[in-house]
């Protein structure tokens, strides 16, 4: 795959740059940057995650497990007098409930996010420019067919400042 | 909310710096250098301590905690107290990276990291005394509802005891994974600067791979907020619940429905003093003045007076629903506190917690750091007073006088506090010497990229999002 990588140096520089290759149409591979810049999103126009689902659903099932499983544990598997209270003790299983929906629902919004983001301990980090995680802002973009005028992208490119452009060759995104 | 944002973005920087990579530059340089020797000297000494603790620990977990002063009338005093003591510093990490994150307060980001740590370590120091205080902690296992041959027989789910372990462990590991995500980036950062040899092969591991890119900022940006979403009832349950621990039961003193609101506010109180004692420690030997300036810490010391504020309506309300009780017994444990054997712990309490911090009122008092860090100092005292006080004094004269008794702490106990003290401290060393104090992308992101001018280039004009005439698609 054909890409061309352009560097920015400033925030304003690189969402201004995205939202200008996106109306011309170019193919956006990724942006990255040293923080999470606000309005990116737009710019390249993402879908807004599914992410919070996650978080609902788990926490739900979370909460609902861990109502049956104290009135199980309580009311029916063995069930124990404590001071004259009733079985199921509704009210008194509240806060364990709430703290196991927290649980469930962060755990696992972690494990999702690292499982659709590909973050794993074992996946070597390919940079696109080696002060990226540092104060460098790169927009990357395909070349999507021989119709790609590198020469106008560019000029469209440093009229947002850009600082170094380079054509590379890649296997996949990084 | 139009004129919010306008005030958001009028506001004076937080952070001034030339330069992003300045940022960088700055948080890293303490990260794989030579340690200072004052370094040295506290990491020591707090190692000592530690090992004192652990020798005291070791002793009383091969004797039996008949080696505390506990008795049968007062059997909880120093473990519940550096446990609830413990548990509240925490707690005003998790305000600052996760309750202020939500009303999004900029100053935040040059505090959370370190905060954070703080409330981790905390918890650990925390988690320590229920764990002793079993007597058989090599059983704490049977905390935990698993199917066991003895029935199985479940745990009590309608005790308060049950609803704190759950908590507490919750509560750990929300923080812990709270931390560790916002870690990920600034970790990436210090690998991307390392050296070969094995610190990087270490930050790559736990830096997952993170290479900047929008796609994964974009997830991470929504995780975060996810978790500073349940993170914030999260640590008002986790305190409730400790308060419950003492409010469900009869005892004067203990028995009242302000408890949970009480020690909500008594946790951040006490955790905002620790954030200030260690943020102006570091900022004097990390050199941080440009990231954790003297605004920053006239904020904390008003989030201090705030809450101390509530802390102080708290220990008047408990007297005056005493009084409007007409219940003998509440009544006698009150006066019992401030005129009775413990009065002494009574009143530290009152003055390092509701006398002390009145100082910050003035701004001059505000803006010198080191009175502020003297107030700090004494608030963590008094906090750790109110706790010693509310559980040693209402338990060691209740309803039956013939039950009455005295408590005083022995060497052992005085020493798992020390140690304990020493745990925090070592954590905390380790943490400054390995980590970015300071999440660096976050303060980037609030700093943006600096205005053209800071950096010396001319001034760039603003400019509209050029159409591309011919190559619209």
């Amino acid at each position: 795959m054909r890409t061309l990588v352009g560097v920015f140096e400033r925030e304003e520089d690189i969402l201004q740059a995205t939202d200008a290759a996106r109306r011309s149409g170019l193919t956006i591979l990724d942006v990255y940057t040293p923080y999470a810049v606000h309005g990116l999103d737009r710019a390249m126009a993402l879908q807004p995650s599914r992410l919070p689902w996650v978080c609902f659903l788990l926490g739900l099932f979370g909460a609902t497990a861990k109502v049956w499983f104290e009135y199980w544990t309580t009311a029916s598997s063995w069930a124990i007098d404590v001071g004259g209270k009733p079985w199921n003790s509704l009210p008194a299983f509240v806060p364990v409930t709430f703290e196991v929906m927290v649980l469930f629902a962060g755990v696992s919004t972690v494990i999702a996010f690292f499982l659709v983001a590909g973050l794993r301990p074992w996946r070597k980090a390919v940079l696109v420019h080696p002060r990226v995680t540092d104060d460098r802002f790169v927009l990357l973009l395909e070349q999507t067919d021989a119709a790609f005028d590198v020469t106008q992208v560019s000029r469209l490119l440093e009229r947002h400042h850009v600082v170094h452009i380079e054509e590379r060759e890649m296997q996949e995104v990084p | 909310m139009v004129e919010r944002v306008a005030a958001a973005a009028r506001e004076a920087p937080w952070v001034e710096v030339d330069s992003l990579s300045q940022v960088t530059e700055d948080i890293c340089r303490p990260i794989g250098g030579r340690p200072t020797v004052l370094w040295w000297v506290g990491f020591l000494l707090a190692l000592s301590v530690l090992g004192v603790g652990t020798a005291a620990i070791g002793y009383q977990i091969a004797t039996g905690i008949g080696t505390w002063g506990l008795n049968r009338t007062v059997g909880w005093a120093f473990d519940i107290t550096n446990f609830v003591f413990w548990i509240g510093i925490g707690h005003a990490g998790t305000l600052i990276s996760a309750i202020l994150f939500l009303l999004r307060q900029r100053w935040r980001t040059s505090v959370n990291r370190a905060a954070e740590a703080m409330t981790l370590f905390a918890v650990m120091c925390a988690g320590l005394f229920p764990l002793i205080h079993m007597g058989r902690p090599w059983l704490a296992f049977w905390m935990f509802p698993y199917p066991n041959t003895r029935g199985s027989l479940w745990i009590n789910f309608r005790s308060p005891l049950v609803w704190d372990f759950f908590a507490i462990s919750t509560y750990f590991t929300i923080s812990l994974m709270f931390w560790y995500v916002g870690l990920i980036p600034d970790l990436a950062t210090v690998r991307d600067r390392a050296r070969a040899g094995l610190g990087k092969r270490l930050l790559s591991w736990f830096s997952l791979g993170w290479n900047g890119s929008y796609r994964v900022w974009q997830r991470y940006e929504i995780v975060y907020l996810l978790l500073a979403g349940l993170a914030t009832p999260l640590v008002v349950s986790v305190h409730t619940i400790v308060s419950w621990d003492f409010a469900t039961s009869v005892i004067p003193g203990w028995h009242a429905t302000i408890f949970p609101p009480y020690f909500v506010a008594g946790a951040i109180f006490s955790g905002m003093a620790m954030v200030l004692t260690l943020m102006i420690i570091a900022r004097a030997t990390m050199r941080l003045e440009r990231y954790i300036t003297r605004r920053h810490v006239d904020v904390m010391s008003k989030l201090v007076i705030a809450t101390g504020g509530m802390v102080a309506l708290a220990y008047g309300t408990e007297f005056f629903m005493a009084l409007y009780s007409a219940n003998q017994y509440e009544q006698f444990v009150f006066m019992n506190r401030a005129l009775g054997p413990f009065s002494w712990a009574y009143w530290t309490m009152v003055s390092c917690n509701v006398i002390a911090p009145q100082l910050l009122w003035f701004t001059r008092v505000r803006r010198h750091l080191g009175a502020v860090f003297a107030v700090s100092i004494f608030v963590n005292i008094g906090m750790w007073f109110e706790r010693f006080t509310i559980i040693v004094t209402s338990l060691h004269r209740d309803y039956l006088p013939s039950s009455w008794a005295d408590y005083a702490p022995t060497s052992i106990e005085v020493a798992t506090l020390a140690g304990s003290v020493g745990l925090f401290f070592t954590c905390f060393l380790i943490f400054c010497r390995f980590i970015p104090v300071i999440a660096m992308s976050e303060v980037k992101g609030v700093i943006g990229t600096p205005s053209a001018g800071a950096t010396g280039q001319p001034e760039r004009p603003p400019e509209r999002l050029p159409a591309l005439a011919g190559m619209e698609a």
